[in-house]
């Protein structure tokens, strides 16, 4: 299971890589493993403000719907449109060109909440015991 | 929760096993996209061992059994099958099944995991003076083998003359020595056969099985999705007690002119019209309908989804429901849950027309 060094975790298995002022966010290879082939996801509109751990998208796969949260809060600046006809990017690379949107975080304190690569690794196995 | 005889073979190809129907089960193997393309392309196995099946001797009439299934059975040939239904006494759907005569008098039901105990006692009741009733579930594996290079496959298996065999029919065959039943049948839409083997031998076979390059294991996730395409209703989700037979739109395997169970009740509903039908919709986009999700014409609740998906073969969300008896082919209707709304389009099934059934 992939679980690269620079990205920062939640426990429903969001990822977030920050670039600056801006988060580019979507699912761990560890969740889309889980969850199967992805045929639809739904992303938030450009613009929307989300709050850290509420919901942010669906995603669903042939058997079931997953929500989605923000593993940040702030507002959304864009989405990964590929994946509407395209939806198995997530399958594929999970990380890069499977990603959900990008956003302007707004509270650096929040990072706090989140766990770093080591500490997600300990965290699914623990869950997968 | 119950083991078929190739758990163990299913862990080691790395298949993600779920329960079902009482029995843990292989939902999907390499992927419920990559078998479903590969049933419908090529050819798949199937681990069916979990589903139920009796062995009967009995007369048609006199032992009562043309009483207990909707389809008339006296008039199959031997070396049939035929589809129907077990009804209670207000035609509620106790299960469905395929019939299989073997000779005049001597027949095997094949019927659902979860309801195959129940049946059982339901025919018991049900049947009198001279029969003999056995459930071979246990002893019974079950392969079904589907895709439209499963008669290719099979050639090479049980030899030239399984390409005799008809839609629906069945015949015996050796595999290594031991007896089995093989029948052109099957839930995917596509040409396809089920076989029946001794649990001891399954394994067996469905290893020679897999050692032909064309042939992959499929898991239950792809089998529902398959059968989903053309229509085909699944117990306990599109078909329970709560429903008949004529409101899940079958009623061309009901046969009124002889007397079974429900058909009072059955005739009535014939009579006045059922008050909800079971129909096939087709979403606009990938969102997928679910089993639970409720439909609407606008503001107005009509019904209720009982089987839904991702269609691999489509790329929209497909799904079955019960609605009003009103809304039929074309309407234009809204599934909803939660803050998913998805419009749907009620269509004819199957959803898929050219396959290689």
């Amino acid at each position: 299971m992939s679980i690269p060094k620079n990205l920062l975790y939640t426990k429903d298995h969001e990822w977030v890589r920050i670039e600056g002022k801006v988060a580019y966010v979507g699912i761990t290879d560890h969740a889309q493993h889980s969850l199967g082939d992805i045929t639809f996801v739904e992303l938030p509109k450009i613009g929307e403000e989300i709050k850290q751990a509420s919901y942010c998208s669906t995603v669903e796969s042939v058997k079931a719907a997953s929500e989605v949260f923000a593993p940040l809060s702030g507002k959304v600046l864009s989405i990964n449109t590929e994946l509407s006809a395209h939806p198995e990017l997530i399958n594929q690379s999970p990380y890069e060109k499977g990603y959900f949107f990008t956003m302007e975080f707004s509270n650096e304190a929040e990072k706090a909440n989140l766990m770093a690569a080591d500490g997600y690794e300990i965290y699914i196995e623990g869950i997968s015991k | 929760m119950l083991k078929t005889p190739l758990y163990d073979i299913h862990l080691a190809l790395g298949a993600k096993i779920a329960p079902f129907g009482g029995w843990f089960m292989p939902i999907q193997y390499q992927g419920i996209l990559a078998e479903h393309a590969h049933t419908r392309r090529a050819v798949s196995v199937f681990d069916i061992c979990h589903m139920g099946e009796f062995l009967l001797e009995a007369d048609p009439v006199l032992s009562g059994l043309e009483r207990v299934i909707t389809q008339n059975i006296t008039s199959m040939l031997s070396g049939s099958c035929r589809y129907g239904f077990m009804l209670n006494a207000q035609a509620g759907i106790l299960d469905d099944l395929v019939v299989y005569r073997i000779n005049e008098n001597k027949w095997m039901l094949v019927v659902n995991a979860a309801t195959a105990l129940n049946d059982y006692e339901h025919l018991k009741i049900n049947l009198s003076g001279q029969y003999l009733l056995q459930n071979v579930s246990d002893k019974t594996g079950k392969l079904d083998v589907q895709g439209p290079q499963s008669l290719d496959v099979l050639k090479d298996i049980f030899g030239v003359r399984i390409e005799g065999l008809g839609y629906y029919r069945f015949s015996d065959f050796v595999f290594e020595g031991e007896h089995c039943i093989v029948s052109r049948t099957g839930y995917t839409g596509e040409l396809g056969f089920e076989i029946y083997i001794s649990s001891e031998h399954v394994a067996k076979l469905w290893e020679v099985l897999l050692k032909d390059g064309r042939v992959r294991p499929a898991g239950l996730g792809s089998r529902d999705t398959l059968r989903l395409e053309m229509g085909y209703p699944l117990y306990g989700q599109d078909l329970d007690i709560n429903h008949t037979p004529l409101s899940a739109g079958f009623g061309r395997f009901i046969d009124f002119s002889k007397e079974f169970i429900g058909k009072d009740v059955l005739f009535k509903e014939q009579k006045s019209g059922p008050e909800e039908h079971l129909v096939c919709f087709k979403a606009d986009c990938r969102r997928a309908p679910r089993h639970g999700f409720a439909i609407f014409d606008k503001d107005r609740r009509v019904g209720t989804v009982t089987s839904g998906s991702f269609s691999p073969s489509l790329s929209v969300g497909i799904g079955m429901g019960y609605v009003d008896y009103s809304y039929d082919i074309g309407a234009n209707l809204v599934v909803k849950d939660g803050l998913a709304e998805i419009p749907v389009k009620i269509v004819k099934k199957p959803f898929l027309t050219k396959t290689s059934l």
